[in-house]
């Protein structure tokens, strides 16, 4: 808890002792462990869900040491070499071929990159239904949509860098979903690309976006999420605030500190989360065409399009939301409501803490309508999901269009439901 | 009540899911035999390195099928000086551009490529290799059954012989025999399906072999780390 | 410290064991990191062993190939060439190639494998300039009257004699270094390689 104040290091008199005495009246290390870890009090009722935060952490760090060795090898490059391949293309199969040892620190980025998202999904599904996002941690969870959708743009700039069919066809979809706002949309669109159709220009600026930009403001957002939940101190299970019963040192009852505990028990987590990632990367790395799809090991050709392009599965329900508006309103084409919606639909997580108006937090004390929304919720995400790597049809269209209402009203009813709904008073102090 | 609802919803996309479904032959090779890879890779260099590259690729790497250099270099080494270069094409790509209108696809990773919701990649080569048949309307003489309207002619057809499409039954049917038998013909698309197969990743045994090692380590990790948390968290109550 | 056992020594035995285990795991996932900036399989394939064609190098010439991106010399020396290597015993620094500049099968009054034919990489010991070939004696290239013939690097001035052994006195502190190679053939030298079985 970082408003109490640490005394500072006294040296016994060792060197080591007297080194870091001299640290510590320099900058806040003493200060900063014991905040952040050693005094830092977690509720002691953490279960299953709570390993997905320090697993996020994981993950951003293989994604980060991965992608500075890429970067060593690989070249953005959409000109073709004398083969007659594009250089960025001939440079992925150089680092999975010709350095050594190239092809496990790709497959570590590819399938990182989709432990990321699973990893985020879960940890944003945690805090749906324990109500994290509720009072007084709505700024935690406001760094957290941004995260996430900083993670969706350097997902999105990244999977251009392969300069397969699926990089090219997917990136030129999206880009021109700009040009569906009314007046700027074409000029936008060709700002962005930088060209008239996705090309060398977009590739350079996409990679700058990947490797630099993005990272670093994820950095930021991500620094600012942990501080903020610091500040605050961990939502659990129960939903209860362990500040509120605290002993006669102002420490919670509810509380243990978490390191050692929490980081013996994250460590855990840890290797069960390598052991699924292994298997994954060493013996499925396509991951059923999901992680690597089958179609982006041919190289970007803008004259023939793939005959199915469906983005990578992370980025499929909200390309359904879009699919599923066909309607145009107010004078406006189908086109221009289907950017507003798949837009709506990933920003509407950020009005979380003031739709929900229940008087508890967690899903163990609702009532049954909240545990209905959610259980559609969570369904209508899955079969969009599935929907969007699927082949438009008819209906595909109606279902799509059904779940996306249910998608919308988990949210724009929550201020209503969840003050109808039933509940039990949630206890004044944790449960095990 | 939820159940219903949730058979209610997934109905319709099992219906979905079932939509035409492209009829592959299953790939009966394996890419741990060594010797049909050989084969597949002597079939390789002969046939489609003259058209196509596979310029991810580099000789020297043949010499994991079990062979020297030396024999790489005597055998297959038709378009290289030295063994550590890449299997480039015989022909410049920009003028294949011209008598084609397309070039011929690089193969190096054509068995990654070609997997879809249908089947492995090696089951679409081992299928498409062996469904040429006459067809006077194409400029080459040739279409087939997996991909219509194909640019390539087909350039095993002394092999395999000629096949001609029934349009009653819509099966293939061999007019004119080829210098190998039908059976001999499959067994050598095999081999030649299995070397693409082997060449879209030729490091894939060994990532499996790592992944073993990887997986009991993190075995026994997780023995100690699950061991170690019940120890601190013993105090927990 | 047997009453401090009774309560830590099973978790501090846990602590290590997994400390040990985790810090092995991780150095090992470090190795695929480090390994990735050797050399590849393409630089590899640009750095392999040059074949060389010298049966159009006539006596008392000298050809250039480049191996590694270095300049390899390969100089047929005549008869008078030769012949300086025993005068110059005693002006030269390392005279029977003591120091490991040259392969074992090359440690010998020529620094080759047949006595004519000399292969060095020209590259001065010194600090990398390409020493210039000075072949006729004395003052005809503006040496002192009583050279011999040989390589001057332009750089810092070190000079050279036909082998490639450097002069006493001079900045370079090594002999010219001799390259692992291997004659095919009669007229065919590879570079870079040392015969095999050898």
């Amino acid at each position: 808890m970082a408003n109490t104040s640490f005394e500072k290091y006294k040296s016994d008199g060792s060197l080591g002792g007297n080194v870091l005495e001299w640290v510590d009246a320099r900058f806040p290390l003493t200060a900063s462990i014991k905040g952040h870890l050693t005094e830092y009090y977690a509720p002691k009722n953490f279960n299953f869900w709570y390993f997905f935060g320090s697993l996020a952490l994981l993950v951003l760090v293989i994604q980060i040491v991965t992608g500075i060795f890429l970067v060593m090898h690989y070249k953005p490059d959409a000109a073709l070499n004398a083969n007659g391949v594009p250089v960025a293309f001939a440079s992925v199969e150089y680092i999975m071929r010709d350095v050594p040892w190239g092809w496990v620190i790709r497959y570590m980025h590819s399938t990182g990159a989709s432990a990321f998202f699973i990893v985020v999904y879960l940890h944003m599904f945690r805090g749906l239904m324990y109500g994290s996002y509720r009072q007084p941690r709505e700024l935690t969870w406001l760094f957290g949509v941004g995260i996430f959708l900083c993670l969706m743009g350097e997902a999105f700039f990244g999977y251009l860098l392969p300069w397969g069919q699926m990089s090219f066809w997917g990136a030129q979809v999206i880009v021109n979903l700009f040009s569906a706002i009314p007046l700027v949309g074409e000029p936008l669109s060709i700002w962005l690309r930088g060209d008239f159709v996705i090309g060398d220009a977009t590739l350079n600026r996409f990679f700058s976006f990947h490797v630099i930009a993005f990272p670093l403001v994820l950095l930021g957002l991500i620094a600012a999420h942990i501080l903020a939940l610091h500040e605050t101190g961990s939502n659990n299970p129960d939903g209860v605030e362990i500040k509120a019963k605290k002993d006669e040192r102002g420490i919670p009852l509810d509380g243990i500190p978490f390191h050692p505990y929490y980081t013996v028990k994250d460590i855990v987590g840890v290797v069960v989360f390598l052991m699924a990632f292994s298997a994954i990367m060493f013996f499925a790395p396509e991951g059923g065409g999901y992680f690597l799809e089958y179609n982006n090991f041919f190289p970007a050709d803008p004259l023939k399009t793939p005959p199915h392009i469906a983005p990578v599965w992370y980025f499929t329900p909200y390309y359904s939301i879009l699919r599923a508006m066909v309607w145009p309103i107010f004078g406006l084409d189908a086109k221009f409501w289907g950017v507003v919606a798949m837009g709506a639909s990933v920003v509407i997580f950020a009005f979380l803490p003031w739709l929900d108006k229940s008087p508890v937090k967690s899903i163990r004390y609702r009532g049954p309508i909240y545990k209905t929304f959610l259980t559609l919720f969570v369904i209508s995400f899955f079969i969009l999901g599935y929907l969007g790597t699927q082949p438009p049809s008819y209906w595909g269209e109606k279902i799509s269009q059904v779940c996306s209402l249910i998608y919308f009203g988990f949210f724009l009813l929550m201020p209503w439901y969840s003050k109808v709904d039933k509940y039990r008073p949630a206890p004044d102090r944790v449960t095990m | 009540m939820k159940k219903i609802l949730v058979a209610l919803l997934f109905a319709p996309l099992m219906a979905l899911a079932s939509s035409a479904a492209l009829h592959l032959d299953k790939w009966p090779g394996s890419v741990a035999d060594k010797p049909a890879l050989q084969n597949g890779a002597k079939l390789f260099v002969n046939y489609c390195l003259n058209c196509h590259g596979a310029s991810y690729m580099r000789y020297n790497r043949l010499t994991e099928l079990g062979l020297t250099e030396e024999q790489v270099k005597d055998n297959l080494m038709f378009t290289a000086e030295k063994i550590g270069e890449q299997m480039r094409v015989a022909a410049r790509t920009d003028e294949q551009k011209q008598w084609f209108g397309a070039a011929p696809p690089d193969l190096t990773v054509i068995a990654r490529a070609r997997a879809s919701e249908h089947g492995s990649g090696a089951d679409w080569l081992y299928t498409y290799l062996r469904q040429f048949y006459r067809d006077d309307k194409r400029p080459t003489g040739w279409n087939n059954v997996v991909f219509d309207n194909v640019g390539m002619p087909h350039i095993l057809w002394q092999l395999q012989g000629q096949q001609v499409l029934n349009h009653e039954t819509h099966k293939l049917e061999l007019a004119v025999p080829g210098t190998l038998s039908p059976k001999e013909y499959d067994q050598a698309i095999s081999d030649l399906v299995g070397f693409l197969v082997w060449m879209g990743e030729p490091m894939q045994e060994q990532r499996k072999q790592l992944g073993i090692i990887v997986l009991l380590f993190l075995g026994v990790l997780f023995v100690l780390a699950y061991a170690l948390k019940k120890n601190y968290w013993k105090d927990v109550k | 410290m047997s009453n401090e056992c009774k309560v830590d020594c099973g978790r501090r035995r846990l602590v290590v064991a997994t400390a040990a285990v985790g810090g092995a795991g991780a150095v090992a996932a470090l190795v695929p990191f480090v390994a990735s900036l050797l050399p590849s399989e393409r630089a590899k394939a640009a750095g392999a062993p040059v074949e060389v064609d010298i049966s159009k190098l006539e006596p008392g010439q000298m050809m250039t190939v480049e191996w590694r991106g270095k300049p390899v010399w390969i100089i047929n020396r005549n008869k008078d060439m030769l012949e300086t290597l025993t005068k110059l015993n005693d002006q030269v620094a390392d005279p029977k190639s003591d120091k490991k500049m040259q392969p074992d099968y090359c440690k010998n009054d020529t620094r080759s494998i047949k006595p004519e034919i000399m292969v060095a990489v020209g590259i001065c010991t010194h600090l990398g300039c390409s020493p210039s070939s000075k072949f006729k004696k004395g003052a005809e290239e503006g040496m002192s009257g009583d050279w011999l013939g040989g390589f001057l690097c332009p750089c810092h001035g070190s000079t050279f004699d036909f082998a490639g052994r450097v002069y006493k006195a001079k900045p370079a502190p090594d002999n010219l270094e001799v390259p692992p190679h291997y004659y095919i053939a009669e007229n065919r030298i590879l570079i870079g390689e040392d015969k095999k079985g050898a």
